[in-house]
């Protein structure tokens, strides 16, 4: 681990012994939080006695499904948008103010319209994760140097490989950042839509967790999501500060 | 050897290049008409003010660009918005990969032509040894100085063997001791691969080291005003330099593109002399 690893790690630690030392004095009474302690021993408990298997399988599926569709959907938009210039003239204002808008006003509609099934859920995680993966497609694209594009033709290599093996290599690390801000705004889409769309999953048993008074489980699923999002964009990292290394050393 | 009787290897005849200008702007009139013609195994660069189009008269001879009006022809064929096998082209800009490294940048033009992994290699062997990049074929052009980078791009071109070699102010960005040095390096690959070669730089003293022949640009629309041979052996290195005629041969050079010079930069005469 590098230098700056040690210091985050020791952030975080330090940052967990002092809400650990709130909650145990008192401070912080055990209705409204358990101590960090507690709330990893009720994360390993719900892992190891599988109660909630089906409901994390779920959660997963989801998730994964939303990734997919998020990642291949607005890469595709994306080329679609950078390739037609009157359809991106018409399309950039509306991808930069679809920030501003919330998905989750949407539940309602896509309810009545699916059901309370996976697809809403999925469909809210969509609508989260789409948008910046489409985004950062056109900027990488945007910024290939055109140099590349003339060392391609000077080479007579075919469109094919021109976009295979020069363009999207050359927009890689852009896309790179579309893809991590896809996978986070799935999980975030997921699980937050599984708080009202859903009748299972681990947004649900958080919600449920909720409304049954019941710290402990809620603590222990709120660990695990934590754990789950922070192990997905570890590896994104990981991978995409070793690709970069070759750019920048 | 008498122009007459040498083989015309690239033609240029009335070539002109005219962009069109942005919204409501007037047409840009950017090269010609320009005749020039490149004879086989001569090195010949192409000098003159910035902005004169020497970089677009490059594309053209590449086809990397189609003229607006006129013809290029390479090996007798006519040239049209493609480049022929046969050409090889260096940018002024570096164009290494930075996602290959040094081997993988190399073999790049020839991997995607297809070409048998076994001549592959022979000729990535050859051409990264006679760059003087052997002990970097495994770094990645990060890694390198911006020369060694340049000398990537040298190779990539060298290893498709290529009968006329366009070179677009590849050392521009070096600094001048390195230049010198890269300029002895590409006289040893003329030498020894019999190409043509066509230079475009901006650096007097590197035309007249380096060239048989060196044209000089005027101001934009770019046309070739005179070209001037230097008669220099074959076999010349950068310390050409001390040779009494390569002053002589510089200052021509500079006497004809001052005014030209002064004009692209929006001076007359007669406002710098007082």
């Amino acid at each position: 681990m590098t230098r700056y690893g040690w210091i985050r790690l020791v952030i975080v630690a330090a940052l967990a012994l002092f809400l650990e030392a709130l909650c145990r004095t008192g401070v912080i009474p055990p209705l409204i939080m358990i101590p960090p302690s507690e709330m990893l021993a009720a994360a390993w408990r719900i892992l190891a006695s599988g109660e909630m298997k089906g409901d994390f399988y779920s959660s997963l599926a989801n998730i994964c499904i939303a990734i997919i569709f998020s990642v291949a959907g607005g890469f595709l938009a994306g080329l679609a948008i950078f390739s037609v210039p009157d359809l991106r003239a018409a399309a950039e204002p509306l991808l930069a103010s679809y920030s501003a808008v919330p998905p989750i006003v949407f539940y309602p509609m896509l309810i009545v319209i699916f059901g309370l099934n996976r697809v809403p859920q999925v469909l809210l995680a969509v609508m989260f994760g789409f948008v910046p993966m489409a985004i950062h497609t056109i900027n990488g694209l945007d910024r290939i140097r055109p140099v590349f594009l003339k060392v391609g033709r000077a080479n007579r290599v075919s469109t094919f490989i021109s976009i295979f093996r020069i363009q999207l290599p050359a927009a890689a690390p852009y896309l790179f950042i579309g893809v991590t801000l896809a996978v986070s705004y799935s999980i975030i889409g997921v699980i937050s839509s599984e708080f009202v769309l859903s009748a299972k999953g681990i947004g649900h048993q958080i919600s449920y967790a909720y409304d049954n008074y019941d710290n402990r489980a809620m603590y222990g699923l709120i660990v695990l999501v934590l754990g789950i999002a922070t192990l997905l964009n570890t590896s994104l990292r990981y991978y995409s500060q070793r690709m970069l290394k070759r750019w920048t050393r | 050897m008498p122009d007459a009787i040498r083989t015309v290897h690239a033609r240029a005849s009335g070539v002109t290049r005219v962009y069109p200008g942005h919204a409501g702007q007037e047409l840009v009139h950017a090269l010609g008409p320009v005749d020039l013609d490149l004879y086989k195994g001569e090195f010949l660069s192409v000098i003159g003010p910035s902005g004169c189009g020497k970089s677009t008269l490059l594309e053209l001879l590449a086809g990397l660009a189609a003229p607006t009006a006129g013809t290029i022809e390479f090996e007798g064929r006519p040239v049209q918005g493609q480049v022929p096998d046969g050409i090889g082209v260096v940018f002024q800009e570096d164009s290494s990969f930075p996602w290959l490294t040094v081997r993988e940048n190399v073999a790049f033009g020839l991997e995607c032509a297809g070409v048998d992994p076994t001549e592959i290699k022979r000729r990535v062997d050859y051409a990264i040894g006679f760059m003087g990049l052997a002990d970097f074929a495994r770094s990645y052009p990060a890694q390198l100085s911006g020369g060694m980078r340049q000398r990537v791009c040298i190779a990539r071109t060298l290893v498709l063997e290529p009968r006329l070699i366009l070179l677009d102010e590849p050392f521009g960005a070096l600094d001048q001791q390195t230049r010198l040095l890269m300029g002895d390096e590409l006289l040893r690959l003329w030498r020894e691969t019999g190409a043509t070669i066509l230079l475009i730089t901006h650096a007097l003293d590197e035309a007249t080291m380096l060239s048989d022949r060196v044209a000089a640009m005027s101001a934009r629309p770019g046309r070739l005003l005179e070209i001037i041979s230097t008669h220099w052996p074959v076999d010349r290195d950068s310390r050409i330099v001390e040779d009494e005629r390569f002053g002589a041969i510089t200052a021509r050079l500079w006497t004809i593109l001052r005014e030209q010079s002064m004009k692209a930069i929006g001076k007359t005469e007669s406002r710098v002399s007082t």
